[in-house]
């Protein structure tokens, strides 16, 4: 099954002579490991969007920072585009591979270069995971805040790429505001660092514009995170409402009463019933929405919030409160949670999860209006919610062996967007545009803010080399998106093969 | 939160703008003019942003507050402090009429920063008048946003040199529960490898100072968290208003004597010997240094433990920030003229070059 990127509305890519390439690249890198022919490229056609598939021309495996450099100087002398690959978790399609482009894979910088207790810093290689940075830092007392919930196997430099974020966003921040330094190539391999060690770095801020970009402006070679002192404990109560509505505006009492939990997530019935069966969490199976709140810190504070937010809930109107009475409790709760996704999964053949985010004063009104969505589209929503930050990872529920189940479950999940578009959020909160939301860039941003985006990109890689086709669509897409959406009611370029 | 002075302004900036455009004259873009000190001086037509002011929004329990660039600091803070809650990064106002947009546009925050974040980790979202005579919108009012690139936060501390910032949208958090500050007795020395073992540490700490005599600290927190850690730490308690005098340059270390420079550190980095005298603040990650040493000595001393040094007395020097390697002000320069292709907005104010 092949492919959804289409180059017709973004321009059409170089043609590249994949033998020319090929030799090039192993004459002046003998021992550069480079995947080249069938099966051995069929692991990377996809990231964690398995849903839309290419098969690269050629894979690169470099495990020196010199290759690296050599690779994109020759990609870029023989104009050939380069997406960039970390560990291939992501959920936008960011590192869907171009059949006419190198894939640069930079899971072999797996080495953790420097933890420096005193600094509380972390000095690492893109491919480091995520997870293994805490677990390096754990003798120290020390952890990396961000923990997007694959952070069993993602890698750091796909988190700086896509500014992942995590359940302990609001309080902690996203990747962005735990970073200190990344080292990048650019497009033509020259080495520049953005940050620094200190907490802040003379010239424009392009760690931050560095942050979330999606492997379009450079590749990222080395990153330099910031360290915490671990909270010395963590307390989760669990409530649950007979009405989601009633759920919502508890979180924002919480709030309102000066309190900042660590983590605080919502499921829908749905949502529960799903993870009760897959984990057996202890989830009240019968109550419309739950909200999980953890709080976090210094023991004596943690007990006062926790004592604060029960009287909150109840008075929220939660049919019940239970706190984790342990660590092991504690961990079961979460379980549920983080394993919601594929909780859902055992529902249905296949699921769809949206990353739009929202006012969380608006959720009520959302989540009618995707509960009309669902009925209109016939296929089931479960919704799991980020509720402190205000994103929802709605899951649609489809069979891709059904007829038109598909394009219903695509377009279903473009109408949830625009919604949180509408009422002032998001398209994507902690996923990324990637090649899956291109379109309802459209729907965010007009075209001449797409225009600004296009005069970033020029400024670091005027030729479109890097991840061409993903994160900014072309405003002739737009143009054609628009167009057609207005007339159709539905996702545009219905000729399209899909999946 | 509504006041009489409450303007949309927005139409005559966007005009100036394309009148500027049109005539080809640089812009010297200003709210009071409170860090008008800070940079290189720029030659243009001023381009005033205080008539457009106000607060667009506010809604506590979703902690995002929006304001048009002209709105005093003052009065943002009063609208914050009046709901219990507050701009975390502390920036500092340096006069009494500092506007949000001069705010973001520096980027400057105050002694609360090593704990939460600076005045670019609270932006959200920024509306901004762009080099092709464009108002437009970047980010939004939500916690999270990642579809397309980071425009606002490659806003704030630009120095108005990427385009007039209008309107902003920030994060803001609910005022500290409890907080305490106290001093100590200890030498500088001492001072840096208590707070970098303190670091480690889950300590309620929000702001740490070292004057050469005596450490500085702030604890917020809950109740217990802050009482456990002053019972930890003693020391004498310290007057509050001291963490604003420090943050307004107000303490008697800022007489102006000698030229002032801030040096941004890695937390950890030991004293510097430079000539002249020193403050710790930051926790170390940022050091006031009074002095008449030369610009190159500074900075040669500053980049060998990886920080970088910006020159607070207008006028001393050409590049009063640290002039960066070449291949990045190469990207620095592409940057700017993709954005602001005419060179309008506060041409030099950063860098020559841009």
């Amino acid at each position: 099954m092949n492919i959804l990127y289409d180059e017709r509305v973004d321009g059409v890519l170089p043609d590249v002579d994949k033998n020319a390439l090929l030799r090039a690249l192993q004459t002046q890198w003998p021992d550069l490991e480079i995947l080249h022919q069938g099966e051995e490229l069929k692991p990377y056609e996809c990231d964690g969007l398995s849903a839309y598939r290419t098969t690269p021309m050629l894979v690169v495996l470099p495990r020196h920072i010199d290759q690296v450099q050599g690779v994109l100087r020759l990609c870029h002398e023989r104009q050939v585009p380069v997406v960039a690959r970390g560990a291939g978790t992501g959920l936008s399609g960011g590192a869907l591979p171009l059949e006419k482009g190198v894939l640069l894979v930079m899971a072999r910088f797996n080495k953790i270069l420097h933890i420096d207790p005193t600094a509380r810093t972390a000095r690492v290689q893109p491919g480091v995971r995520n997870l293994a940075i805490s677990q390096a830092a754990a003798p120290f007392g020390l952890y990396y805040a961000p923990d997007p919930s694959s952070q069993i196997a993602c890698s750091i430099g796909g988190n700086v790429a896509e500014n992942a974020g995590g359940v302990h966003c609001l309080k902690y921040g996203l990747t962005v505001h735990n970073l200190l330094k990344v080292d990048i190539l650019t497009v033509d391999g020259e080495h520049l660092t953005l940050g620094s060690q200190a907490l802040d770095s003379p010239g424009f801020d392009l760690l931050a514009l560095f942050t979330g970009s999606e492997g379009m402006l450079g590749v990222i070679t080395e990153v330099t995170v910031k360290l915490l002192p671990k909270p010395q404990t963590a307390k989760v109560l669990l409530a649950a409402f007979d009405s989601v509505e009633k759920a919502g505006r508890a979180v924002g009492d919480i709030i309102a009463a000066g309190i900042i939990p660590g983590g605080l997530e919502m499921m829908d019935n749905l949502a529960i019933r799903a993870a009760e069966d897959f984990i057996h969490a202890g989830y009240p199976v019968d109550a419309e929405a739950i909200l999980l709140c953890e709080l976090d810190g210094v023991e004596a504070d943690v007990h006062d919030d926790c004592d604060r937010v029960r009287q909150v809930l109840g008075k929220a109107g939660a049919t019940e409160v239970r706190q984790a009475r342990d660590e092991t409790e504690r961990v079961r709760f979460w379980a549920g949670r983080k394993n919601a996704f594929p909780a859902v999964g055992r529902l249905s053949p296949d699921y769809y999860c949206m990353d739009g985010t929202i006012p969380r004063r608006e959720l009520p009104g959302v989540l009618q209006a995707i509960a009309a969505l669902s009925a209109e589209y016939d296929l089931r929503v479960a919704n799991v919610f980020h509720a402190g930050d205000g994103n929802m990872h709605p899951l649609i529920l489809f069979d891709a062996n059904q007829p038109g189940e598909l394009d219903r479950a695509e377009a279903l999940g473009g109408k949830i967007l625009e919604l949180c578009v509408k009422v002032g959020g998001s398209i994507t909160g902690e996923h990324g545009v990637g090649r899956e939301k291109i379109n309802q860039m459209c729907a965010q941003f007009n075209s001449d803010e797409l225009t600004v985006f296009h005069a970033v990109k020029a400024a670091f890689d005027p030729s479109g080399l890097l991840n061409p086709g993903k994160n900014i669509p072309t405003l002739h897409r737009c143009a054609e998106f628009g167009a057609m959406h207005v007339h159709m009611g539905q996702m545009p370029f219905p000729e399209l093969e899909r999946f | 939160m509504r006041s009489e002075h409450d303007m949309d302004d927005s139409a005559a900036l966007l005009e100036q703008v394309n009148q500027a455009l049109q005539n080809a004259t640089p812009l010297r873009i200003q709210g009071s003019n409170s860090k008008a000190f800070l940079g290189r001086n720029v030659a243009g037509e001023v381009l005033d942003t205080r008539s457009h002011r106000g607060i667009v929004s506010y809604d506590p329990t979703e902690l995002v507050i929006t304001a048009r660039c002209g709105t005093p600091l003052a009065h943002l803070s009063e609208v914050l402090d009046a709901a219990q809650q507050m701009l975390p990064c502390e920036p500092p106002s340096f006069g009494d009429d500092a506007t949000v947009g001069g705010m973001i546009a520096c980027g400057l925050s105050g002694p609360r920063r090593p704990w939460s974040g600076s005045v670019r980790d609270f932006v959200l979202g920024t509306r901004v008048i762009t080099g092709q005579g464009k108002h437009l919108r970047f980010g939004g009012e939500v916690m999270k946003n990642v579809a397309g690139y980071d425009l606002s936060r490659l806003m704030a501390g630009s120095y108005g040199s990427l385009g007039v910032i209008t309107e902003v949208s920030l994060k803001v958090l609910p005022n500290p529960r409890k907080i305490l500050s106290i001093s100590l007795e200890m030498d500088s020395d001492r001072a840096l490898l208590r707070l970098a073992e303190w670091g480690q540490q889950p300590l309620p700490i929000s702001a740490a100072c070292h004057d050469g005599q005596r450490l500085h600290l702030r604890l917020e927190g809950g109740e217990g968290s802050v009482a456990a850690a002053h019972d930890r730490l003693g020391g004498e308690l310290l007057d509050a208003s001291y963490w604003q005098d420090l943050n307004e340059h107000r303490l008697s270390f800022f007489d102006e004597s000698q030229p002032l420079w801030r040096l941004s550190l890695p937390q950890n980095a030991p004293r510097l010997s430079l000539p002249g005298v020193q403050l710790i603040d930051w926790g170390g990650a940022q050091r006031w240094l009074k002095s008449d040493a030369e610009a190159p000595l500074i900075r040669a001393v500053v980049e060998t433990v990886g920080g970088h040094a910006t020159c607070y007395s207008h006028g001393l020097i050409d590049s009063p920030f640290q002039p960066l390697p070449d291949a990045l002000m190469r990207y620095h320069r592409n940057l700017k003229q993709q954005l602001d292709p005419r060179g309008l907005f506060n041409p030099g104010r950063l860098y020559a070059e841009l």
